[in-house]
């Protein structure tokens, strides 16, 4: 076995990064498809500066709700939503909202690593362009050298970003979402379909990122959740088996070490999957 | 059969009159030229702009009715739109500036003709569209606009081309409307207003009563649609393994 | 740019849509005007601007037969031959493929010059039914072999391995799994077909005629629906009434037998999912 090395994790943190007030509140969220409920009356805070993990078996409706916080959960017309969510302090569902700022200020990392069929650095220049920054070409360059891509690409940069690996893919996918300078980050299982190599990457990238950015992060791998959160959310199913409600959360170790929920104690020790 | 006789009469004669042994097809080629290119030139944004319309900018349940709509053009037949074309459109060119029976009844009339076949291309096209592409755009907060326009369409080039090309064959090989809404004045026209005769209107007008030498004049002028269309052919394989599009 | 996109694609999307409704419109409220039973009854006269049509509605149909009863045999046989027996990649057949794909792109017209060298001289049918009806089986059967092929290929290939290892023979194969399977494109094959046949005009001029009384045999010559409204708006004057009625007709046959065949098969699927 490969003995990995995470410097910056000596022991699962206690409370080390933010402040009190939480970024994103979210008060008695559900959802529905048509009928079906996804999910049901889950409250959170995500807290700024900090990695919050969710973690729970797949189905659970993990990624419906991180599609709910920057509303993308709009572009499925069966879904219904019910509840609030407050980002800093105000509605997102409120009609005045603009979406196109909200979006800006809340990006997401999908879990398959989409790069538009673009050049690499049309990627990144498109997204500023649209959302009117100065300096384009000196913001998606500092973008690239922040996921540490720059000396990867920095000689292809008008090649097409579709030839890039599955790693370099998702990296360039969080360049692409941090150039817009946004408050939170979402990551949908950003991983999942990454070799060994590049998720410790992104791994370090995330630890890098955090304090500057608020990153939410989704991942049915209990291990990385250990490596990477501050806070963790435990989802699971409910009482009637579909999906999708909390039974645990707090800190790393609140949750991994010391859970009140028997279910989730079974859940993290692998006992249960 | 055709070819014997005729030599190069049929760019150098005077004009088109077969009752006297003039053969020159240029005024007529010229008038098929016109108006297929005039109307590939209106098809291509009514085209496009009705499947953005069907696929962005109404809702669903609009959408398959628009869908059946279009489907419901291409199954009108030619003379319907060359009567239609006749009993309404000319007379409303015809106020404008007479005759009214024009090329630009004729590049009018054949857009209509032919601009579903653009568009029921794109909007199949688009539901095949990589919807990753869509959501990565709407969740970077990109407008609609701008993914249309600088991701979903670029990309689509070739579906574009294979289509216009199609519209091309189709356009240029039309009979009906074109006879009924012309004019069928054999010359090289000097202003849109003006009637023009298609090589196609001319085999179907003067087909009936040629004889010897016409007749084969006019075979030969389906032999010159016909390697037009071969032309075409060619062309629209080369470009498919270019771009590697699907029909 | 938004703005600009989504206000010209509204403008466009509904103009299409206005104009759709105004040529339709046009022609429905002109023919109901005057419309009568009996116009579908009664014999042309007065060079077609008074009277009904017919013995034109018997010469489309003729029309219409003749060349279905042409290209559903030929039709299925080739594209039984090309999707089962053929050697794919054999030279030949890259060439008659190559030739279904030029066929189907021949202006109609053209279609008419050599149906009528061909079918009405060199044959000698002159002007008939019968040469009409060639004429317009060569230019359906290359759609047809098109979409039948396609519904061939498309039989998946577990069908096939199962009835293999049955015991089944080829022959029983492509009867009892083939065929039934891709008879819902066969359909689509006919009714694409018809509407090609119904709509046509240009080929037809000098292949059936123009005679518009009632055709003796299928080698008299008839006029066909298209023909009767191309003559009734050109060549007579004031017959653009009747040149409206009958482009009713025409798009009543038309919708008609789309619809018929697409409920045909609706039900086919429905069927098929229950099994």
């Amino acid at each position: 076995m490969i003995k990995r090395n995470y410097p910056w994790k000596t022991k699962l943190s206690e409370k080390e990064c933010c402040d009190s007030s939480p970024i994103i509140d979210v008060k008695n969220l559900s959802l529905f498809y048509d009928k079906q409920k996804a999910f049901g009356d889950i409250s959170l805070e995500v807290n700024r500066g900090c990695v919050t993990g969710i973690i729970g078996p797949s189905g659970c409706g993990k990624s419906s709700f991180i599609h709910c916080l920057n509303r993308m959960i709009e572009l499925y017309p069966s879904s219904k939503v019910d509840g609030d969510i407050y980002f800093n302090g105000k509605n997102i569902f409120d009609s005045r909202v603009n979406l196109m700022d909200l979006r800006k200020s809340i990006g997401v990392i999908f879990q398959e690593p989409t790069p538009l069929p673009l050049s690499i650095i049309t990627n990144i220049e498109l997204p500023l362009k649209e959302h009117r920054f100065n300096n384009i070409q000196e913001r998606a360059v500092s973008a690239l050298k922040s996921v540490g891509l720059w000396e990867e690409v920095k000689d292809k940069l008008k090649t097409p970003a579709n030839n890039l690996s599955g790693g370099q893919k998702q990296r360039l996918c969080i360049a692409r979402t941090i150039a817009l300078e946004p408050d939170v980050i979402l990551m949908d299982e950003p991983c999942s379909s990454l070799d060994p190599i590049s998720t410790e990457k992104i791994e370090g990238l995330i630890h890098e990122l955090k304090g500057s950015y608020t990153i939410l992060i989704v991942t049915h791998n209990l291990a990385q959740a250990r490596r990477v959160c501050d806070y963790v959310y435990a989802f699971w199913y409910d009482e009637l088996g579909s999906c999708g409600k909390i039974l645990d959360s707090g800190t790393c170790s609140d949750v991994f070490e010391h859970s009140q929920n028997e279910t989730i104690r079974d859940y993290v020790g692998g006992l249960r999957g | 059969m055709a070819l014997s006789g005729h030599g190069t009469s049929f760019i150098f004669d005077e004009s088109w009159f077969p009752t006297e042994g003039q053969f020159n097809m240029i005024p007529m080629l010229v008038g098929s030229l016109l108006v297929t290119f005039g109307s590939l030139l209106l098809a291509l944004p009514l085209g496009i702009f009705s499947s953005l319309f069907a696929s962005f900018y109404c809702s669903p349940r609009i959408k398959t009715f628009y869908r059946r709509a279009i489907e419901l053009y291409t199954g009108i037949p030619s003379v319907i739109f060359g009567l239609w074309g006749l009993m309404k459109l000319v007379p409303i060119i015809n106020q404008i500036q007479p005759p009214g029976q024009s090329l630009l009844a004729g590049t009018l009339i054949l857009a209509l003709m032919i601009f579903p076949i653009i568009a029921l291309s794109l909007i199949s096209s688009f539901e095949m569209a990589s919807k990753n592409h869509f959501k990565v755009s709407e969740s970077l907060g990109l407008k609609k606009s701008t993914y249309i326009w600088f991701i979903l369409l670029p990309n689509l080039k070739g579906q574009i081309l294979g289509a216009t090309i199609l519209s091309f064959g189709r356009a240029i090989g039309e009979t009906m409307a074109v006879l009924m809404v012309c004019g069928n004045i054999v010359k090289i026209p000097s202003s849109m207003f003006e009637p023009i005769r298609t090589l196609t209107a001319n085999i179907a007008l003067e087909m009936a009563y040629a004889m010897g030498t016409h007749r084969s004049a006019l075979f030969l002028s389906g032999l010159l649609l016909l390697s037009m269309i071969g032309v075409l052919l060619l062309l629209s394989d080369f470009l498919k393994k270019r771009f590697a599009w699907k029909a | 740019m938004e703005g600009l996109t989504k206000s010209i694609s509204w403008i466009v999307g509904l103009a299409l849509i206005a104009m759709l409704f105004y040529i339709l419109g046009d022609i429905i409220l002109v023919s109901a005007k005057h419309f009568s039973l009996n116009f579908l009854l009664d014999s042309p006269f007065s060079g077609g601007r008074k009277g009904g049509i017919y013995p034109i509605i018997i010469s489309t149909l003729l029309i219409l037969a003749v060349s279905l009863l042409v290209v559903i045999p030929i039709g299925l046989a080739s594209s039984l031959y090309l999707a089962e027996f053929a050697e794919q990649n054999s030279k030949g057949i890259i060439v008659i493929r190559k030739s279904i794909e030029v066929l189907s792109a021949v202006p109609s017209i053209v279609f008419g010059l050599f149906g009528n060298a061909i079918f009405s001289l060199y044959l000698g049918m002159g002007f008939s039914i019968l040469s009409g009806g060639l004429t317009l089986a060569i230019m359906a059967l290359p759609l047809f072999i098109t979409t039948v092929e396609k519904g061939f290929r498309s039989v998946p290939s577990n069908y096939r391995l199962a009835a293999f290892s049955l015991g089944m023979s080829r022959f029983t194969m492509i009867k009892s799994v083939v065929i039934p399977y891709a008879l819902p494109a066969i359909f689509v094959g006919i009714v694409l077909s018809v509407g090609r046949a119904l709509a046509e005009t240009a080929a037809l001029i000098f292949t059936s005629g123009y005679v518009d009384r009632m055709p003796e045999s299928l080698f008299d010559s008839g006029r066909s629906l298209s023909i009767h409204i191309y003559d009734l708006t050109m060549n007579v004057p004031g017959g653009d009434i009747n040149a409206y009625k009958t482009s009713l007709v025409l798009i009543v046959l038309i919708l008609a037998t789309n619809t018929l065949i697409n409920t045909i098969l609706k039900s086919w699927y429905k069927k098929r999912i229950a099994l």
